[in-house]
């Protein structure tokens, strides 16, 4: 099981984990199995610095909520949500993300997105690390994140929601904080 | 000059901008020699010149980053009309993200202002947009 893997063994572990991730999506489940993670994903970033993770939360079970989000990579990790008010870019920090049968959220450029602050190591392209959710029902859900490169979009042929761009999609969620 | 306001410590809006900036010149082609891509940081206090530097050349070595003292930077953005504020998410020094004017500016040889250009673009539909002024 993914879950399990440590961020320290991913180099070594990583021709095992690319030849498993050919054959599936990065996924992840909770012990009850009905909340799923899927294509997560990161960009190249220096050590000490700024990085993000894009992903989808599928939920087949009852409502939940996304309270906390962490990763072993850096020093914090926290859900954020960008938007566009009037010509203003911002950037506010989502305290909950509800997530529900037949609606899969998807944080991606432009909208909801993990932050992490102080990278403890560069991330480079193709590298690979664990991200954690945590939700207040189903509990931790761990998946294993991809780089990608520097301003990277969406990846192709992952779109969960089948049209060309995830630009225009709306997001579902919570209020900000 | 494609002129784009925004800080290095931003994770999601930023990068994604200045990687489809990058798309642009490719879908430009030759058109993109007259096209001096610039990023000028509205977060002088943590953007030093050596932070710029590596940022920029992250998505294209044509992109040239700009940043400056806070008072230099508070006058080209008065000179472009470009909103930024501080917005603190903590109590330590660096516990804050910027607010900032989202759209990329268009100007001519001459320094004046041709047109916005919208960030939230595919590089396609920026080169598309900016092709039609390097006649």
């Amino acid at each position: 099981v993914i879950a399990t893997q440590r961020v320290d063994g991913k180099r070594t572990r990583r021709s095992m984990l690319a030849a498993l991730l050919a054959a599936i999506p990065a996924r992840a489940f909770a012990q009850d199995g009905t909340l799923r993670v899927e294509n997560a994903w990161s960009r190249v970033a220096a050590a000490g610095r700024v990085g993000v993770v894009y992903l989808t939360i599928v939920d087949s079970g009852a409502p939940d909520r996304l309270t906390a989000v962490a990763s072993p990579v850096s020093a914090t990790a926290s859900l954020h949500e960008s938007f566009d008010d009037h010509g203003v870019a911002k950037m506010r920090s989502v305290a909950t993300l509800p997530v529900e049968a037949g609606k899969p959220v998807t944080l991606a450029p432009g909208g909801y997105h993990i932050m992490l602050t102080g990278l403890k190591e560069p991330l480079n392209q193709g590298d690979e690390f664990p991200v954690t959710l945590i939700f207040e029902k189903a509990g931790q859900v761990t998946a294993t994140v991809t780089v990608r490169k520097a301003g990277a979009g969406m990846p192709m042929g992952h779109d969960v929601m089948g049209g060309p761009s995830m630009r225009d999609m709306p997001m579902q969620g919570g209020p900000r904080q | 000059m494609l002129v784009y306001f925004g800080y290095t410590f931003c994770p999601d809006v930023c990068p994604t901008t200045l990687n489809e900036v990058a798309d642009a010149l490719d879908h430009l082609g030759p058109k993109a020699d007259r096209l001096q891509p610039i990023f000028i940081t509205v977060d002088p206090k943590r953007d030093t010149p050596a932070v710029v530097k590596q940022y920029t050349a992250a998505f294209t070595p044509r992109l040239v980053g700009l940043t400056g003292t806070p008072e230099q930077v508070a006058e080209v953005a008065k000179e472009y009309r470009v909103y930024y504020a501080e917005h603190r998410t903590g109590p330590g020094p660096n516990d804050y993200s910027m607010d900032h004017s989202s759209i990329l500016y268009l100007m001519g040889p001459d320094g004046n202002f041709i047109a916005p250009i919208r960030a939230d673009e595919t590089g396609a539909e920026m080169a598309a947009d900016i092709a039609r002024f390097l006649s």
